[in-house]
């Protein structure tokens, strides 16, 4: 008896039928593409994008050169060079981030003491030429001045977890 | 439209003479010929699009409104590419294949009845003559795979030939039951003898319903389309017999597949759907109401509705295994249309039949 049920079931192609039922009914469904360059999918403020460096209010720049983000680097992407400025204060006289290198971990702005190195929400960013994504001291600082009331609304955010 | 092709056609003739026939021919051809391909363009884009949606994502979007460009953009970049022959290939067969797939999918057209009267050849063999046609479509995936020189292609091209001469056997008997029914090999007559008082349910679908499935699916089988794609099985061995093929070697199997689709859509509704004829015919006001819309449209809708089966298949299922293929060809599909011959046979003798 079960043998002539499985039969007939396949014979009418009820399985087939039941297959192209569910196909069928995500015709009419409503697409959930986010179709990138119209639409972006919402971030969250430990967003990790490009770096930049910080400077406190008054124009100070804040890293102080400990390198302890040059040493907790897993990809050994950042370079630091240090020298005491004229005003006795310990300063870094290069800072370079290569970004074909670094993984986007975050380590680096979880090991600094001063939040001077942030990762921002910028992601839209190339280089065309070789070099183009080797970021400098000086690029740095301006990615972080251009975006600095962003990122220090961030840190506020993430303050209370800290 | 039979009166405004009349009269065209007899300007022609007080025009021109005796030279009037081959313009007029050629007229016609290209009138059947350029919808096509302009139908195969667009039915690549709807499939891309019933894919997407039956995925819950947009389709293509980006070219034109609603991708609307988009096999425009297709055409221009394959004609544009180059058709590279690969080194130890056979040069002339390489080239001649992707031909030869591409006409008999195009030539098949000439005897399928748009509307009432509107055929390109009204030959009374027409039943044999698609079936000639049909099979001839297998030489240019034969060809193309061992002109390729390549194992994948050859591969691809020796499970497709093997899968369309199982199909055809099947596809065969199915349409001798159409015959019986019809007592008729022109696809005309056959249209016409499926025209009642009860609409759609005079088609010979009702009395042959199993050999309308078994069609169907052969169909699907014999236009190596998915489930049925075994000869491009793309994870296995490629892209199958068009594994060599670039720039418009590609797209003129591509415009064969495409058009082989739309001509087995258009088969299915001549055979089992009345083709032209109006599904609601003499059903009281409904019947009065549609039977002005013209027969043209009514088999363009109902072709439509078996292109799009195409690609819901396409969108459901999984690919056949090879064995479960042949299976399904000999052991499920020859024997069921054996029987449904003798049935239909036997049932015409009776006072039972009503078709």
């Amino acid at each position: 008896m079960n043998k002539l049920i499985n039969f007939f079931k396949r014979f009418l192609m009820l399985e087939l039928f039941q297959g192209m039922s569910v196909t069928g009914r995500y015709f009419f469904a409503r697409h959930i593409t986010v179709e990138y360059p119209d639409e972006k999918t919402p971030q969250g403020f430990r967003f990790r994008g490009l770096h930049a460096q910080r400077r406190y209010p008054n124009g100070e720049e804040r890293c102080i050169a400990c390198k302890l983000c040059e040493a907790v680097c897993p990809a050994l992407a950042i370079k630091i060079e240090v020298a005491e400025r004229a005003d006795g204060s310990r300063r870094t006289t290069r800072y370079d981030i290569d970004l074909t290198k670094c993984i986007f971990c975050g380590f680096c702005e979880e090991s600094c003491p001063v939040d001077a190195i942030v990762e921002t929400r910028i992601y839209e960013y190339h280089g065309e030429n070789r070099g183009d994504l080797y970021y400098t001291k000086d690029r740095l600082l301006a990615v972080g001045d251009a975006n600095e009331a962003q990122i220090a609304k961030d840190r506020a955010l993430d303050a209370k977890y800290r | 439209m039979m009166e405004l092709l009349q009269t065209v056609h007899q300007m022609g003739e007080d025009l021109l003479g005796a030279a009037w026939l081959p313009v007029w021919t050629v007229v016609k051809i290209l009138a059947i010929v350029l919808p096509i391909m302009g139908s195969v363009a667009y039915y690549t884009l709807a499939e891309r699009k019933v894919l997407g949606f039956m995925q819950v994502r947009p389709g293509p979007n980006r070219v034109g409104y609603w991708g609307l460009l988009q096999p425009v953009a297709d055409g221009i970049k394959l004609l544009l590419k180059e058709v590279i022959v690969p080194s130890q290939a056979n040069k002339f067969l390489f080239l001649a294949a992707p031909v030869m797939a591409l006409v008999p999918a195009l030539a098949a057209w000439a005897v399928v009845p748009f509307f009432d009267g509107g055929t390109l050849a009204d030959v009374n063999a027409g039943l044999l003559y698609l079936l000639a046609m049909t099979s001839l479509g297998v030489y240019g995936i034969i060809i193309a795979g061992w002109a390729s020189n390549s194992k994948y292609a050859f591969l691809g091209a020796l499970r497709s030939a093997a899968q369309i001469v199982s199909y055809e056997l099947a596809m065969g008997f199915a349409l001798v039951c159409v015959l019986l029914a019809a007592q008729s090999m022109n696809l005309g007559d056959i249209v016409r003898g499926q025209q009642s008082e009860y609409g759609l349910f005079g088609w010979y679908w009702v009395p042959l319903l199993p050999m309308f499935v078994v069609y169907f699916i052969a169909g699907v089988a014999e236009t190596n389309r998915s489930t049925f794609d075994l000869g491009v099985d793309e994870g296995g061995i490629v892209a199958g017999f068009h594994t060599e093929y670039s720039g418009m070697g590609f797209a003129l199997f591509f415009l064969a597949e495409y058009a082989n689709m739309i001509l087995i859509s258009a088969l299915t509704v001549v055979f089992f759907l009345g083709g032209y004829l109006n599904p609601f015919h003499g059903w009281g006001v409904l019947g009065e109401l549609t039977d002005n819309i013209p027969g043209l449209v009514w088999m363009l809708a109902k072709m439509s509705i078996f292109l799009f089966i195409f690609l819901w298949l396409r969108a459901t299922f999984p690919r056949y295994r090879y064995d479960q293929l042949m299976r399904l060809g000999w052991k499920v599909f020859i024997p069921l249309t054996l029987i449904w011959v003798v049935v239909v046979a036997a049932w015409m003798q009776t006072s039972w039949w009503v078709w």
